[in-house]
């Protein structure tokens, strides 16, 4: 009898953990690909740029010198500076860091949200998953972005209420796909074995089921931080995220919308900044799901 | 099908339930009291004074237990009363209902826009797999999914209106003025529409059915749109709702961006004031719009796949 989890289309792990020469060789894989490799530099060199931002000799990202607004590109200010003269180019280095710290935040927040609810549906099943598919169901109809503005709205204008509203709205779809992928190991004879020496639900589930099913949930965050930096960026241009001065991309973007004529490069610089991070981000997440789990794509939306 | 169509449409009324009482939770356990709201947008820069807060509360309904207020609100919905805006004091119905023409106009352009390209797209490069055809469209794909929709929307305003005074850069009301919104709102679902035609078109191609068709002689050309096409785009039916979804949520920064009068720009103006009425009514009419959405796709691929529809006994 096949598995929810192959009827389903996804690959689980069988095997414990592979080791030695081929496991190597798959991470080689990895970087074999040159989609794959150039996004693990991009992601890298963005995470280090931002990590380090505070500790670089670059100028003050909020520090403000009107006499020098708007300069070109100098090799004072490498991309010119701003409508108040804050430098362009610190400001989009700090800006990694806002966007990338909160995009990582709202991972986590809604990743455990999935997690939580999609493994205790799955493994339950009964009521508490008819309870909880049936909310799943439910915010599903809500398209996220706007569910995302309107929370941010209502617990009002700042990137941490942001974060967190994008968090409240974005778990939905995940926990549908880890129920699923839950269902079928629970089914696994590990689990039967498991349960049959003892070991409590929330010893299997902990120890047992979340080790094997921890591809699927890589692979599912890496595809998704694309779209929490583009839902993040977007809420923050429209006002409700980053408030000034803190150097964010969106909040740049919004704040060069009046030079628009004059200065164009001071709105094309935080796009291009986030497009850059989103880019590197999605052939990570896509290079990453061939490796460990190439059949996810039917299910990722 | 049709007590497959009559079962799903008994699960609706439990399912707009549903969506109005988390469209008023969504609002109701917001922090700040809406009463001092309102007296703040109608007298900016005032305290207000406790008893025209007890008395504005009084006004809104507040201070009812919340399950009355949702009653309250909910009876008044179903008879298409939404409340009225804390800013402008319009009822909510009426403006959503005016902003609904320019929001669905845009989003018809942009969804035609992108099917125009994705199909052919995702067609060649799934017949041309590994080639140059293929590396391109992959490569197109990958940086439409990758662009922020405002980013993009300001480059096209920089290049066109800008620098080379083609189209007017905001605006609504010509059909020149729609260009460029429309161009900014459909990159995304192209690029998504993109990938999976090309990944339901390769899937197909890969059947046996369509190694007989082959075998049977027929020209390359009959096999791919005749008999290949019609099943790979069912998947593409299939994601009308998610993509509408997107293209809704999209069309929220592209409206603010280009000043177009529709739902987009509404909502974000509503979410900035904290005028709850609006977002309340606004998140209910749109989760609204995408479960019929749903609902009709789902109709539309039973009707178009016969394989759905002889599933569970034939219903």
């Amino acid at each position: 009898m096949a598995s929810t989890a192959e009827r389903v289309g996804i690959q689980l792990p069988r095997r414990p953990a592979i080791t030695g020469p081929r496991r190597r060789g798959q991470w080689h894989a990895l970087l074999r690909e040159p989609g794959t490799a150039l996004g693990l530099i991009l992601v890298v060199s963005l995470l280090l740029a931002g990590l380090l931002a505070p500790w670089s000799p670059l100028a003050d990202p909020t520090e403000i010198n009107l006499p020098e607004r708007l300069l070109s590109p100098s090799p004072e200010h490498l991309l010119g500076t701003d409508h108040l003269g804050r430098d362009t180019f610190s400001r989009l280095i700090h800006g990694a860091r806002a966007t990338l710290l909160a995009a990582a935040a709202t991972l986590v927040l809604s990743m455990t949200i999935a997690v939580t609810v999609g493994m205790l549906s799955g493994y339950y099943g009964g009521w508490p998953d008819t309870a909880l598919m049936g909310v799943v169901d439910l915010l599903l109809a809500f398209p996220s972005l706007i569910l995302a503005l309107a929370v941010a709205g209502a617990l009002g204008p700042g990137l941490l209420n942001v974060l967190l509203a994008v968090g409240a709205v974005w778990w939905v779809g995940h926990a549908r796909i880890i129920r699923g992928i839950t269902l079928g190991e629970r089914e696994m004879a590990y689990v039967t074995a498991a349960r049959a020496s003892g070991a409590s639900d929330r010893r299997i589930i902990l120890r047992h089921i979340a080790p094997n099913i921890l591809g699927p949930i890589v692979v599912l965050a890496s595809l998704d931080i694309g779209w929490i930096i583009l839902g993040i960026a977007g809420l923050s241009f429209l006002g409700l995220g980053a408030q000034p001065p803190t150097p964010e991309w969106g909040a740049m973007l919004s704040d060069a919308r009046p030079h628009l004529q004059t200065a164009p490069h001071l709105i094309l610089l935080p796009g291009a900044a986030i497009f850059v991070a989103v880019l590197g981000f999605n052939l990570l997440g896509d290079g990453l799901r061939d490796l460990l789990d190439p059949r996810i794509r039917r299910l990722a939306r | 099908m049709g007590a497959y169509v009559a079962r799903r449409l008994a699960t609706l009324p439990l399912l707009l339930l549903g969506i109005s009482a988390v469209s008023f939770a969504l609002l109701s356990v917001a922090p700040g009291d809406p009463a001092e709201i309102v007296l703040h947008q109608r007298n900016p820069g005032q305290m207000p004074s406790p008893a025209a807060v007890t008395a504005m509360r009084a006004e809104l309904g507040l201070d009812a237990p919340l399950p009355a207020q949702y009653v309250r609100w909910m009876s008044r919905a179903l008879a298409g009363d939404m409340g009225r805006s804390y800013v402008t004091e319009q009822p909510v119905a009426a403006q959503l209902a005016r902003r609904t023409v320019p929001t669905v106009v845009l989003t018809v352009a942009a969804l035609g826009l992108a099917l125009l390209l994705a199909v052919p797209m995702g067609i060649l490069s799934a017949r041309r797999r590994g080639g140059a055809g293929d590396a391109i469209v992959r490569l197109a794909a990958l940086v439409g999914a990758a662009a922020p929709s405002y980013a993009l929307a300001f480059g096209l305003i920089i290049l066109f209106a800008v620098k080379l005074s083609w189209l007017p850069a905001v605006g609504y009301g010509s059909a020149a003025q729609m260009v460029l919104p429309a161009i900014a709102l459909s990159l995304a679902p192209m690029a998504q529409l993109t990938r999976l035609i090309r990944a339901s078109v390769l899937d197909v191609l890969g059947q046996d059915y369509i190694r007989t068709a082959r075998a049977k002689g027929l020209p390359e050309q009959i096999v791919v749109m005749k008999h290949a096409l019609r099943n790979a785009l069912l998947p593409a039916i299939g994601a009308t709702g998610v993509i509408l979804a997107h293209l809704l949520g999209g069309a929220v920064i592209i409206e603010t961006i280009f000043t177009w009068p529709g739902l987009g720009q509404l909502i974000v103006g509503a979410a900035l004031t904290r005028d709850y009425p609006v977002v309340q009514g606004f998140v209910t009419y749109l989760a609204v719009i995408v479960l019929l959405a749903n609902l009709a796709t789902d109709i539309a691929l039973r009707m178009a796949d016969p394989r759905l529809r002889y599933e569970r006994g034939g219903v």
